[in-house]
């Protein structure tokens, strides 16, 4: 046996041992942990299939800012368990259907044939010195440019529905303008007065 | 003696293929690499203190040893004797999960770091990526900290750094951006090969505001002063570290400081040429200096950049938490973007002063 293939079996039961992990975990926070791991994993076994920038992506964007962001979400959120199961037999047929609807398209899709190693093919083994990163920058600024744009424009929207949805000026808030407070200067703090010396002494 | 060894290892277990020699080199190359920081790491402790004692007229710590230079050991053996308190109705492994999260990835991200020119432990192709990569895994320490603890204070202080770091994040890709549009390679080698010739191919000149920003976005994610949003002692008493004590304590300072060098190093590599002489082709002054080794220069500037931190901590009383998040969204963000587009415009043109 290989070295690589050990890793392959290693990674892959840290992948699903995780993500099973994660599935029946009753604490939020370490399913989403459990979450990461399985990342993690992912981006192993892509590193073993040579596709170095894939994985190091998934780390950057899923471990590095999505899982953040739902960490920032759990911990913000009442996470007593009752709460969370108070309506579980409600959504649970719901659940399955969407479930098995998933699992038939996933198995439809995977068994049809393109994704047989006869059609396919073991994909090419490159060197240590192989990089993947020129190719697919090749790719996707020459032949898939305008998909590339197409799909930046369309997060761009995402971005902006997502903040007018929820960005509502409010009317009583006390708003400190920032930019007013760095700039200020200190005549606009100070007020120099001239006293006139007589005029003391009279109060006195 | 060393190809013995290996030698002996490839005909004890034949059915690794020789991996098991080629990890165990892996191994040894990691742990060279980083005793010798954490010794650095120790003494960055020491320097700061002495540093900013000096800037403030005290003199610094000067009991244990002469000059007090065995106050970091000092420090070391107080912290590992220390009791670790539990705070009770907290999750106890993620209590103890989150200083190994944040003193894992500030360690992992050295693996691709070039400290000459041909002296690292792995060059792999997206090093720049695999910076950015595992340099956010950090965040987690916090975040986990701040949650794990159960307490008021780490979880406000995990919020706002968290939201700190991950804004802060962006301004930094943007920055490696432009130094990636300029060498054309995510490489780290090949960026710092790209600057070679002395000190006017180094990037800080055609990249000089992205050099500010990046140094200012290298203070919040290591959550210096004037940013250290995190601890704020005079707000929020110590932030995430308030219920941690002895050695999981010293992890996350530990992590702070080996971030600390890691930023360093990454702009030394990034806009000062990395081991490159600053003389190289200058007549005389090449052949002068030309017998101070590549690691030594890389050391030298390094340590200006290590001794900025403590002048910065020194000099500037803390932001507030909205300024800092202006300074990110509407003045550093834009500055970054509007400089790609210059940075690309003369890379097509072929105008400016790399070659």
């Amino acid at each position: 046996m290989e070295f690589t293939s050990i890793l392959f079996y290693v990674f892959s039961l840290f992948f699903v041992g995780s993500s099973l992990v994660m599935i029946t975990s009753r604490n939020t926070a370490k399913a989403a942990l459990w979450l990461i791991l399985t990342f993690f994993s992912a981006a192993s076994l892509w590193l073993l299939l040579e596709a170095e920038f894939l994985a190091i992506t998934l780390i950057l964007i899923y471990v590095g800012a999505v899982m953040v962001l739902f960490m920032f979400v759990i911990k913000m959120l009442d996470t007593e368990a009752s709460t969370l199961r108070a309506q579980f037999t409600r959504y649970l047929p719901l659940g399955i259907f969407v479930s098995l609807v998933v699992i038939v398209q996933m198995a439809l899709v995977l068994n049809a044939g393109p994704f047989d190693l006869e059609t396919v093919g073991l994909p090419e083994q490159h060197g240590p010195s192989y990089s993947n990163i020129t190719a697919i920058a090749q790719q996707l600024y020459t032949v898939y440019v305008y998909p590339f744009e197409l799909a930046a424009v369309l997060l761009l929207i995402a971005i902006i529905a997502a903040i007018t949805l929820v960005h509502r000026t409010q009317v009583n808030s006390k708003k400190q303008n920032i930019s007013e407070q760095i700039n200020v200067q200190a005549k606009d703090r100070m007020r120099f007065a001239s006293i006139n010396k007589d005029s003391t002494k009279e109060n006195k | 003696m060393w190809q013995s060894f290996v030698d002996l290892t490839h005909q004890l277990i034949p059915w690794f293929n020789g991996s098991l020699a080629d990890i165990l080199i892996i191994v040894i190359k990691g742990l060279a690499l980083i005793f010798p920081l954490i010794i650095m790491m120790a003494y960055m402790t020491y320097a700061e203190r002495k540093v900013i004692g000096f800037m403030q007229l005290r003199i610094g710590p000067n009991r244990v040893g002469p000059f007090g230079l065995l106050q970091p050991f000092a420090d070391v053996f107080k912290m590992l004797f220390k009791e670790v308190i539990f705070p009770s109705k907290s999750n106890i492994y993620l209590f103890l999960l989150a200083p190994i999260l944040a003193f894992v990835p500030a360690v992992a991200v050295w693996a691709v770091v070039p400290l000459g020119e041909d002296f690292y432990i792995a060059n792999i192709d997206v090093s720049l990526l695999y910076v950015m990569a595992i340099g956010s895994v950090g965040v987690y320490g916090i975040v986990l900290a701040g949650w794990a603890s159960n307490s008021k204070y780490p979880l406000l202080g995990a919020l706002r750094s968290t939201a700190l770091l991950i804004s802060y994040e962006l301004v930094i890709g943007f920055v490696l951006v432009t130094v990636v549009m300029v060498a054309s390679s995510v490489n780290l080698n090949t960026v710092v090969e790209s600057q070679s010739g002395g000190i006017l191919n180094w990037y800080w000149i055609p990249l000089f505001p992205m050099m500010i920003v990046f140094w200012i976005g290298a203070l919040v994610e290591t959550n210096r002063a004037p940013f250290d949003v995190v601890e704020g002692e005079s707000e929020i008493v110590g932030g995430t570290h308030v219920e941690y004590s002895g050695m999981p304590f010293a992890l996350f300072f530990m992590a702070e400081y080996f971030n600390m060098i890691f930023m360093a190093m990454l702009a030394v590599l990034m806009f000062f040429g990395g081991w490159h002489s600053p003389f190289e082709g200058i007549p005389f002054l090449e052949g002068l200096f030309g017998f101070v080794p590549d690691l030594i220069w890389l050391l030298i500037k390094m340590s200006f950049f290590l001794f900025l931190y403590f002048w910065i901590r020194a000099s500037f009383p803390r932001f507030r938490y909205d300024q800092i998040m202006r300074l990110c969204w509407k003045v550093f963000l834009p500055l970054t973007i509007v400089w790609i587009f210059v940075v690309a415009l003369m890379t097509q043109l072929g105008i400016g002063p790399w070659f």
